[in-house]
């Protein structure tokens, strides 16, 4: 085997203002090897592969390629350095084919008729060899989110990347697409290419890397073998004490229906039936958790419930039927009714970014009256007290209630959305994503916060899209795939493979 | 974490964007084979050199403050009202109206029934155009410019075939009732004594400007309607989520920003004692560049209103002491808006850079 590393990193440096991103990070990715990088969310992950790809300048360091000292200034250089990167949110021209996509910025001249059938006999070969097969005629809006993904890692081998590095790729993905992309992955390393692998996922590091690397708080703080380590040893390395990755908890005692969903259907903007006259119920005291591929209707099931989409069919909330479409229909008249919303994206959703802690607090609830002075002022004198009290119940770091949300980290966001919305004591809580974006640290005290809701007879309705987080979260599992439900499950009694198959669509007949 | 704190972001970009804007303009009146120096002394004395001058400061600074606070209410809310200038001329409309429909006794009465008239009609006329971005997702920037286009048109209709007096041959109204004439600035101080030029038409709208920014600053930082307003205007997917009516917001915004607009005309129609054709005089759109270099801010807008009252009181004076074109002038106007308003990023940006050098040196020294 070559010894030269395909990267080496020295004493990689990095600071956005007073948080320093990157502390002399030194790193060497063999050829050949698929490399993981895991670490919690804001450890530095990404900036390093940002300095790696040239959109950030490193302040000190050094980078070698093979070898060679290089200089990467832009992605320009990346490029031609042999690195393709595919990033979390692909970088596509929707209404392009294939072929255009792939060969798009890598043109052989002002005529493209040459290009795309280099590009057309370079897919076939590539088909042929990794099972990465692509329809190159067909336009990027047609494909799946699998085979979007596909066209990324299509682009980088076209532009002959040696070097791959894959930001969170299989956040997007069903458990048997992202399974299919790690044959692709261990294929190309087979064929000697080097793959750079980022996630906080600390399975799929188990079972696709040769090496792995640890960040934390943006210092590399450990490189070891796959082979030698466990996912416990990993996640204190992560998080820098132990954890509990599984969640503690005690059998559900349900005690009769709060919320009941009957045919329910939603069409959108376009016209397009997102949610196709779906059934479920939950009871009080159980965490009812929809698994299913991000897009296949649990955006919009939450929507419906929070009160801002349109929808018809019957909602029973403790048996009272829930107004869909009229002047009853609203955020605030159901949080009126006890329904609580911890959204699935809190930056664009649950918060107001360039609003402190103790607006945000209220954010919602803003027409209770213990917020209010008069009729017409608000009491911030009391909004802020009351901040204050929830932020230390939940530990929200650091306990200033007038900072801006958007300078607390994923972690302590979420807190603050979940202090609000728990505090209320609702009879139904909505809860989506709740750990995205979120340290494994805080992760562990959200779910006890979940569970002691539970635990206090209130319903929970769980959208996540990591499977892990349901099986050990719900109580009950129901499978969404466009619109549907494609079967109920007790979590006790199911596992990964059984819900994979209903989340990529299979029917239960079939399976 | 910010980068630039809050009084560099407040107070030093506008100061350093103003001080690039006379810089060019010393080197545009140096072209011309003019003395810029003398420029900006004629500027300064005609100003603050006799009281008129203030006076007439403070007067187009009456106007900027209501038309800078209706674009910046609506900047709250994320809407870009350039209908400034039609809504004040339609609040003219209403308070001419007002002061036509009776003889008022005295100004007291006057004064509050004229404010409202402006106000509502101004409203009215933002209303519209709301109306249309709620319901029909018309761009409110491109409804507002054609509504100052048919303001203006209406007026011109209003004063040639309506209002305008029998046998006269200037399209304007009559002359207001002698009730309705608000007290001039120089009453006001005669009666504490303070002499002050009565030629100045500054008068005590005035203090009801500087009213409307204390209610202003209440209203969106202390009252429940002006947090959902900045809620709106920060993110409409999370103010969906709270359950705040976007339609509703863009109504009352909209409507509260034209009311201000509206708001102006107790100050230029009721000093003139009667409605003229464009009495607004681009105060709406002046508004806009108050607003933008105010930051939205109350404080901000009455300190800007006060920086663009100088502009227009020392260009008229440069306009009659000197053989630099009256144009230079509006240039040098241009010049302000251009760097305060559209280029603030370019001055923002070195200092950001310049911020995080001096805060790297601050914190390396600390540790």
């Amino acid at each position: 085997m070559n010894d030269t590393p395909a990267i080496q990193l020295k004493g990689i440096s990095k600071s956005f203002g007073p948080v320093q991103a990157n502390k002399d990070i030194s790193i060497r990715v063999m050829p050949g090897t698929i490399h993981g990088i895991i670490g919690e969310n804001g450890a530095g992950k990404s900036t390093l592969m940002s300095i790696l790809y040239g959109f950030y300048k490193a302040d000190a360091g050094e980078i070698f390629i093979s070898g060679q000292k290089t200089e990467i200034p832009d992605s320009q250089a990346a490029i031609a350095a042999g690195i393709g990167m595919v990033f979390q949110h692909f970088k596509l021209v929707e209404n392009f084919s294939v072929l255009e996509n792939v060969v798009l910025g890598a043109e052989d001249g002002a005529l493209l008729r040459p290009s795309l059938a280099k590009a057309r006999a370079l897919l076939t070969d590539l088909a042929r060899e990794y099972e990465l097969s692509v329809d190159p005629d067909e336009t990027i809006e047609e494909l799946s989110v699998g085979h979007q993904q596909r066209v990324e890692i299509l682009k980088a081998l076209y532009r002959q990347a040696d070097i791959l590095i894959l930001d969170e790729p299989t956040g997007v993905l069903t458990p048997s697409e992202a399974d299919h992309l790690f044959r692709i992955l261990k294929g190309l390393r087979d064929e000697g290419k080097t793959i750079i692998l980022i996630t906080h996922k600390l399975r799929e590091i188990m079972d696709v890397t040769d090496t792995v690397s640890v960040m934390r708080r943006g210092e590399m703080t450990a490189t070891v073998k796959t082979a030698e380590t466990n996912p416990q040893e990993l996640a204190e390395l992560m998080v820098g004490r132990k954890v509990l990755l599984r969640v503690d908890k005690v059998p559900a005692q349900p005690r009769g229906d709060v919320l009941k969903v009957e045919n329910l259907s939603v069409v959108d903007e376009d016209g397009v039936e997102r949610l196709k006259g779906i059934d479920f119920s939950i009871q009080g005291g159980e965490i009812l958790g929809i698994a299913g591929v991000a897009g296949n209707g649990q955006s919009e099931l939450l929507e419906v419930l929070g009160g801002y989409r349109a929808a018809t069919g019957s909602v029973l909330l403790n048996g009272q039927t829930i107004d869909l479409t009229g002047s009853q229909s609203d955020g605030r008249t159901r949080r009126a009714r006890g329904i609580a919303h911890v959204p699935e994206d809190r930056q664009r959703e649950g918060l107001i970014l360039d609003y402190s802690a103790w607006e945000n607090m209220v954010f919602g609830y803003h027409h209770a009256p213990e917020y209010q002075a008069s009729s017409l002022f608000m009491d911030n004198a009391a909004i802020r007290a009351d901040t204050e009290a929830k932020m230390q119940r939940f530990d929200v770091r650091p306990p200033l209630p007038g900072l801006a949300a958007k300078n607390f980290s994923g972690g302590n966001q979420q807190k603050i959305v979940l202090a609000r919305e728990i505090e209320r004591d609702p009879d139904l809580l909505l809860v989506g994503q709740p750990t995205r974006g979120v340290d494994i640290g805080a992760i562990e005290f959200i779910h006890q916060q979940i569970v002691a809701l539970r635990d206090r007879g209130k319903a929970i309705l769980l959208v996540s899209v990591e499977l892990d987080e349901i099986l050990s979260l719900a109580d009950r599992i129901v499978v969404m795939f466009d619109g549907q439900i494609m079967g109920e499950r007790l979590a006790h009694s199911t596992d990964e493979r059984e819900l994979g198959l209903l989340m990529a669509g299979v029917t239960e007949g079939a399976a | 974490m910010d980068v630039i704190p809050k009084w560099a972001d407040a107070i030093l970009i506008p100061l350093i964007s103003i001080l690039l804007a006379f810089l060019i303009s010393a080197l545009v009146i140096l072209a011309i084979g003019e003395d810029p120096v003398e420029a900006l002394m004629l500027m300064i004395n005609g100003t603050f050199g006799n009281s008129a001058g203030i006076g007439f400061m403070l007067f187009y600074a009456t106007n900027y403050i209501f038309t800078g606070l209706a674009v910046a209410i609506a900047f709250h809310a994320r809407l870009f009202n350039i209908g400034g200038e039609g809504q004040a001329t339609l609040g003219g409309l209403g308070v001419a109206l007002v002061c036509l429909s009776l003889p008022w006794p005295h100004w007291t009465l006057a004064l509050p029934a004229a404010l409202v008239g402006g106000a509502v009609f101004g409203a009215l006329w933002a209303l519209i155009p709301a109306y249309l971005q709620a319901r029909r997702g018309s761009h409110i920037v491109i409804t507002t410019i054609m509504f100052n286009f048919i303001a203006s048109a209406l007026m011109v209709y209003l004063l040639v075939e309506v209002l305008k007096p029998a046998g006269s041959m200037d399209p304007a109204t009559p002359r207001f009732p002698p009730g309705a004439s608000l007290p001039q600035m120089s009453d006001m101080l005669g009666l504490v004594g303070i002499p002050f030029s009565s030629a100045a038409p500054v008068n005590v709208s005035f203090f009801v400007a500087l009213l409307a920014c204390f209610l202003f600053w209440l209203l969106v930082w202390r009252t429940r309607l002006g947090y959902e307003i900045r809620a709106y205007g920060h993110s409409e997917t999370a103010a969906e989520y709270a359950g705040i009516s976007p339609t509703k917001i863009i109504l009352i915004a909209m409507m509260i920003s034209g009311g201000l607009a509206g708001c102006m005309a107790i100050n230029n129609v009721m000093a003139a004692e009667r409605l003229v054709l464009n009495s607004v005089e681009g105060a709406g759109f002046i508004g806009i560049a108050v607003a933008l270099m105010g930051r939205s801010h109350p404080v901000g807008v009455l300190l800007a209103s006060l920086l663009f009252g100088f502009l227009v009181q020392g260009g008229a004076e440069i306009d009659f002491w000197t053989n630099i074109p009256r144009e230079l002038v509006i240039v040098i106007q241009a010049l302000v808006i251009l760097f305060t308003g559209a280029l603030d990023n370019m001055v923002r940006m070195p200092l950001a850079r310049l911020f995080l050098m001096f805060g790297r040196g601050r914190s390396g020294g600390a540790t």
